[in-house]
């Protein structure tokens, strides 16, 4: 692997090599007092966020930091981007400065394999953190990783992604990569905020949830993004949350063995009821913990393997 | 230890059988009783723990622990001990997939831990093993078997226990075949020119 930039086109085998190496990270550091390994000792990785990241930004951190790299955190707001430098530019400093792997989220779908484009020639590697509307390749690994944790081999299993799928890049890089490993998925949300070709994804559309319930494995909920909305996509938040937010009288229409997943950050009382988020067959402080070892998988997959030569 | 996946099975021209699969279950028969008079385990001392490195060294290190049962009615735990994670040459190589570390329910605190390995080359990867050994307790003492040395020592490191010293040249490999993981149990050198090297003998960097 080279860059790692989209779920879609990630192949079966290369995404399962990923999540069993992130599965044997976990297990080696279980319980230890020091959790840190030599492997990445030397190598410079760059977190280049343009965007608010809390869970994103910190677990790349301590993935980095786990496995002994040194991690060096840039945020826009606090960087010369402020003074009008361009993206390229800024990655070219950084690479020039000495990272081996950038690791960026930008607002604009695409900004990630345009600074792969350009940081191809001088060796740098990149990771998508997260583009606009386009694609989060690692929240879709942990997610996989959680559901692996918790249901074994996601072949022919049943997800639900709910909520806001128009904005949301978590749930494109979802359905890509539960398709390729031999999941059912089925795309819940009003038809305002299903986008244009979701029907072209390989999953089911649609726009009640209710029916869906008793038929899943695992139900994903989206938070309506409403900093990139500009337009009204349903009457409020109250009528959204009736029809879609998971409550615990649809928590109790899912099959026992169910699990509820969540990207974060939540808005509690909106797609996901307080009770549903905190009970027991919610997984997502899980998915919080194997993000940091998904991410170590990653860095893994990308940095420890043969020098690229620019 | 080198390209972990099974032997080519095939004989073509320039490959020499070091070891048949007597040779082997003998010399680990060997291995097993120096490993009791040397660690005085017929003499009641306990703590003596075997970690195998992935991959053949796990399998060698089950054998050797059946055969010290059958020799001396001791049971001795048995590990695996991954040191991938550990290893100085991963950007010199292609990517590698982790294998499990498991340890015995007791741990390796205190206890004397004999590695096991299939071949000695460099040494690098018992310095690995070294490391990886830290991160999960302190041993009282660490000793090495191996089944194979083939000397070209790039770090100051020695067997305690070896099967067969076996002069190479740096250019020549070493497959060791093991029934669990190759369907056979022999040791070939293969020579320059022999087809793709496919044994396990380490890799310097």
């Amino acid at each position: 692997m080279r860059h790692l930039l989209s779920t879609e086109g990630l192949d079966a085998a290369t995404a399962t090599s990923v999540l069993d190496t992130a599965d044997t990270l976990k297990q080696t550091l279980l319980g230890r007092e020091v959790k840190k390994l030599p492997t990445l000792r030397g190598r410079t990785v760059v977190t280049l966020f343009y965007e608010n990241s809390t869970r994103t930004r910190v677990s790349f951190e301590i993935a980095g930091k786990w496995m002994s790299a040194d991690v060096i955190n840039v945020s826009a707001s606090s960087s010369s981007v402020n003074k009008g430098e361009s993206l390229r530019d800024t990655a070219l400093t950084l690479a020039a400065a000495g990272a081996d792997c950038v690791i960026i989220r930008h607002p604009a779908s695409g900004a990630a394999h345009r600074l792969a484009g350009w940081l191809d020639e001088v060796g740098t590697q990149v990771v998508n953190a997260g583009d606009g509307m386009h694609e989060h390749p690692t929240q879709a690994l942990l997610d996989a990783a959680t559901l692996r944790e918790r249901l074994g081999e996601l072949s022919g299993r049943r997800i639900a992604i709910v909520g806001d799928l128009l904005h949301s890049r978590v749930a494109r890089s979802n359905v890509h990569l539960l398709r390729t490993l031999g999941a059912e998925v089925v795309l819940v949300a009003p038809p305002t905020l299903v986008p244009a070709g979701a029907q072209q994804w390989g999953a089911e559309v649609r726009h009640e949830l209710d029916p869906e319930l008793p038929k899943l494995d695992a139900v994903m909920m989206l938070r309506v993004q409403a900093e990139r909305m500009h337009g009204g996509f349903f009457p409020s938040a109250r009528e959204y949350s009736i029809a879609y937010g998971l409550n615990e009288a649809r928590l109790g229409k899912l099959p026992e063995h169910a699990v509820v997943l969540h990207p974060g950050p939540m808005l509690r009382g909106m797609e996901i009821a307080p009770a549903v988020a905190d009970s027991p067959r919610a997984a997502i402080t899980q998915q919080v913990s194997n993000g940091v070892h998904v991410r170590m998988a990653v860095l893994y997959h990308l940095l420890a393997g043969e020098e690229i030569t620019a | 230890m080198a390209s972990r996946q099974p032997a080519d099975a095939a004989d073509p021209v320039g490959q020499r059988e070091l070891l048949s699969a007597g040779d082997v279950a003998r010399t680990i028969a060997r291995i097993a009783h120096q490993i009791i008079e040397k660690t005085a385990l017929d003499a009641g001392n306990s703590g003596v723990v075997l970690l195998g490195i992935p991959t053949r060294g796990t399998s060698l290190a089950r054998r050797l622990a059946a055969k010290i049962g059958e020799f001396s009615g001791v049971t001795v735990p048995t590990g695996t001990l991954d040191i991938t994670l550990f290893r100085d040459d991963l950007r010199h190589r292609p990517n590698r997939p982790l294998e499990h570390t498991n340890l015995p329910k007791q741990g390796i605190d205190n206890a004397l831990v004999v590695l096991v390995d299939d071949v000695l080359f460099s040494g690098r990867t018992v310095r690995a093993a070294l490391d990886a050994l830290r991160d999960q307790g302190r041993p009282r003492a660490v000793q090495l078997a191996v089944l194979v040395d083939r000397g070209h020592r790039e770090l100051p490191i020695r067997a305690d226990y070896v099967g067969k010293n076996i002069p190479t040249s740096r250019s020549e490999d070493v497959a060791v075949r093991l029934a669990e993981t190759d369907g056979e149990d022999c040791v070939v050198l293969r020579r320059p020119g022999a087809g793709v090297p496919q044994g396990t003998g380490e890799v310097t960097s």
